[in-house]
């Protein structure tokens, strides 16, 4: 058993019990048991919460291993900001997609398909997994895929599914504190004054 | 905040207040500064801003990066609770565009695919809708009161502006709202001495600015219930209560304990400091200080109970945590539910004497059911690419709009549609959130890799985004009533939907597109997307701006009206509506403010009603 897959079952262990708890606080037990439900409309708003603390997650090991070599090649790690799985961003798209709610649900099906056409595409042109191929490799389907109005039509669906893929994980790495840092957002701190733009935002948008 | 249980209610009270937000809040103020003992039921649970809002929480730690839900429309971290588009246990019905004829739950959250012809916003939670609100605090003007005396269309009030001014005075003083004078038409000044400063515009705001300063669009400070510096505790509650001195103090004391604005998180999440207008943290604290209020929870009213004399007596609800039926009495009934909630009492109010539901012999309880009109584009501006890192979630709501600024070409028939618009803004810098870049990739190309990282560096806070807000004139196609068969949890008859656009809300909407599109382009920017020409798919679904008005509509001929001027039903004289429900007409204002100016003047009224022996 690999680590990724002891967390995958730490992960629905720790549903079960999650469920088991807000059974006897919903007074319908058969149903809550059997479905996954979201937060509700009054969740608690002050706690923290990660990934597989309201549902359970979908990704097998092998599954989780393409999304993390494909959130890479989409945000790699530079002199500015580390990669996207070295911010668990891996961990926010099984979140998403494991979401009982609709907008994820569709996007389950699209990421699910596309994981698996991802690594028989790799199969078919390298004889490897997606995370085995080389760096060139990579960049060679992906470029086939990365922009869906310049995509052959058989590339369609998938070029969906990396488009996603890349708005997925912009916005899981951008609203961690190093993908802030990296775009240099500085608010969210309480100030005695509020002065404006300061000069030299002023000259550079040549409002002097 | 300090409640008590149904069972600890009194025998009696002078006033039952239905509702605890804006109207119900304001209600509470007045009446029990004026010394009547007030109870109000609120049909959802209590609230505590100051302890319950997460002002700072970072997006990862929230469910799917905060990002909206069925649960949580606006977002994980806003401070709608039990509440939003569907509440549960509380269905309302719809009629459905792709589906056959007939009546269908409601269920849509999503604004852009839903076939459903109204969405009904409601948040069950003391302050209601108060909590999470935009704060923006315009006035109408004089031509929004007596809309068919100018043009020949829609309804005018039976009131002028000049009648309410002083009322917004004074609402404007009690819960502080940053803004300036500007004198321009119909966008009525304040009285000297008012207003709190605004802030000062953001990078984005001065750049829309210069581009419509070359349009001949006016960009001025939006008006905000945001403390910009502290309300001057020594001088407006004595100003507020001349002849009240134990009133004045409980406001001085609630009064010092907001802080102005710290400039930073957004008003939605709620404001633990205070600095914004909340019913929670600015009608109710006072109201309590008076020892003249109880407030219930979880008191879901279902009707108002009529005595032999024609007059009402009380109401009876459901105490949602037992779900046992409890009655309340009082010698006045103020609703303050919403206009639709308000509505949905009334018309559930049947007895020998009003068997179409209570205060409708006018046959007017539900009808001129009024949204306002919406309609968004957002653009990228190159001049804004990779500028200087600089702090600008400033007030975190907008600092600077355009209200609407062709009243004479409308007058003259230059445009083919009636009423006016003002234009929202938003953009730059904010705090990154999940979608920040979603669709990048039409500036892009597709990039990825490390070019999109360096692409991402470029085009964060180059992004503005405009936000249309019309008036929509009354019309006989948009209503509530009751559906005969279905019922809540609580055993209370719901309602359904009727609502219809007409062409000139349609036509104000594509305006909307075209002028957000020439401002981008003025900017030397590029439009996302493509400004929607056709009205019909350029505006927002009935219900999702969330500016519900109408449904007990005031009037001068009881025949036509259901209210009078001071919002007390013609039919049950101890009966008034506080809410969004009187209204007649739906400015391009933000409705709030007057909903709790309105408020204010109909209690004025109450009380000296009161005092004369009247009810």
């Amino acid at each position: 058993m690999s680590d990724v897959e002891r967390m995958d079952r730490r992960e629905a262990i720790k549903w079960m019990l999650t469920a088991a708890a807000t059974v006897s606080f919903l007074k319908s037990p058969g149903l809550a048991a059997a479905v996954p439900r979201g937060y509700g409309q009054d969740p608690k708003l002050m706690e923290a919460y990660n990934p597989g603390d309201l549902w359970p997650l979908t990704f097998s090991g092998d599954q989780r291993r393409t999304v993390a070599a494909l959130c890479d090649v989409i945000l790699p790690a530079d002199e500015k900001s580390p990669s996207a799985s070295q911010v668990k961003v891996p961990d926010f798209i099984d979140e998403w997609i494991s979401a009982p709610y609709p907008t994820q649900a569709a996007d389950r099906k699209l990421v699910i398909e596309g994981i698996a056409w991802l690594d028989q595409e790799s199969q078919k042109r390298f004889r490897k997994k997606f995370v085995d191929l080389a760096e060139a490799e990579k960049k060679r389907l992906c470029d086939d895929i990365c922009f869906e109005p310049k995509a052959a039509r058989a590339f369609k669906r998938p070029a969906q599914f990396f488009s996603k893929m890349r708005d997925l994980t912009a916005g899981a790495f951008y609203t961690t504190p190093e993908g802030m840092k990296d775009l240099q957002y500085i608010g969210n701190v309480p100030l005695t004054k509020f002065e404006g733009p300061p000069p030299e935002v002023l000259a550079y948008l040549k409002l002097g | 905040m300090p409640l008590i249980t149904s069972s600890k209610t009194k025998p009696s009270y002078d006033v039952i207040i239905v509702g605890s937000g804006a109207a119900g809040g304001q209600s509470a103020y007045v009446l029990a500064a004026a010394g009547a003992k007030v109870l109000i039921l609120e049909a959802g649970r209590n609230y505590d801003p100051i302890t319950e809002s997460p002002m700072f929480n970072p997006p990862k730690q929230a469910p799917l990066r905060g990002a909206g839900t069925p649960d949580k429309p606006f977002g994980f971290y806003d401070a709608t609770v039990d509440g939003g588009w569907t509440v549960p246990n509380e269905p309302y019905m719809v009629r459905r565009s792709r589906r056959g004829k007939g009546w269908y739950e409601a269920t849509d959250v999503s604004l852009a695919g839903t076939d459903q012809n109204f969405m009904w916003w409601r948040a069950r939670m003391l302050g209601g809708r108060t909590n999470h609100w935009g704060r923006i605090a315009l006035r109408m003007g004089p031509y929004d009161f007596k809309p068919r005396e100018r043009d020949g269309m829609g309804i005018d009030w039976p009131y002028n502006y000049e009648d309410l001014a002083p009322y917004y005075d004074k609402v404007e003083s009690l819960i502080g709202v940053y803004g300036t004078n500007e004198g321009l038409e119909n966008t009525p000044n304040s009285s000297p001495g008012t207003l709190l400063p605004p802030p000062k515009p953001r990078a984005y705001e001065l750049l829309i600015k210069k581009a419509c300063d070359r349009l001949k669009i006016p960009v001025i400070p939006a008006h905000l219930a945001i403390l910009t510096q502290a309300l001057d505790a020594g001088k407006v509650p004595a100003r507020l209560h001349p002849d009240n001195p134990e009133a004045a103090g409980n406001l001085a004391d609630a009064m010092r304990a907001r802080l102005p604005c710290f400039w930073a998180t957004p008003c939605g999440r709620g404001c633990a400091i205070k600095a914004n207008y909340q019913s929670t943290t600015v009608h109710l604290p006072p109201a309590l200080a008076s020892g003249n209020l109880d407030i219930v929870t979880d008191a879901m009213v279902r009707e108002v109970e009529l005595g032999k004399d024609g007059k009402a007596t009380g109401v009876i609800y459901i105490d949602k945590k037992t779900r046992e039926e409890k009655r309340a009495r009082a010698r006045v009934i103020v609703l303050a539910a919403s206009g639709c909630e308000s509505a949905r009492i009334l018309l559930n109010s049947k007895s020998a004497q009003h068997p179409e539901g209570m205060a409708n012999s006018s046959g007017k309880v539900g009808r001129y059911l009024m949204d306002t009109v919406g309609s968004d584009l957002s653009g990228q501006i190159p001049a804004l690419e990779n500028c200087p890192p600089h702090n600008e979630d400033g007030a975190s709501e907008l600092h600077m709009y355009m209200p609407w600024w062709l009243y004479q070409q409308q007058l003259s028939h230059q445009i083919d549609f009636p009423r006016g618009y003002h234009i929202e803004i938003g953009g730059g810098r904010m705090m990154p959130r999940l979608g920040i870049f979603d669709g990048l990739e039409t500036l892009t190309g597709g990039s990825y890799g490390r070019k999109f990282k360096e692409d991402a560096r470029r085009y964060y806070g180059s992004f503005v985004d405009f936000a249309g807000r019309g008036e929509m004139i009354p019309n006989e196609d948009s209503y509530c009533e009751i559906h005969p068969d279905v019922k809540d949890a609580w055993g209370i008859p719901v309602l359904r939907f009727h609502f219809k656009w007409s062409v000139h809300e349609e036509k104000q909407a594509a305006h909307m597109q075209k002028t957000f599109a020439q401002i981008i382009e003025a900017m030397g920017g590029k439009v996302m997307g493509k400004p929607e020409l056709d009205g019909r798919k350029a505006i927002a679904p009935g219900g999702s701006i969330i500016h519900e008005v109408g449904t007990t509509c005031m009037g001068a001929d009881p025949k036509k009206s259901v209210l009078n001027q001071y919002c007390q039903a013609w039919d049950v004289k101890n009966l008034f509506v506080t809410d969004g429900g009187p209204f007649v007409s739906n400015a391009d204002k933000n409705p709030t403010l007057t909903i709790m100016a309105n408020a204010w003047r109909a209690c004025d009224h109450l009380l000296a009603e009161m005092k004369k022996g009247n009810i």
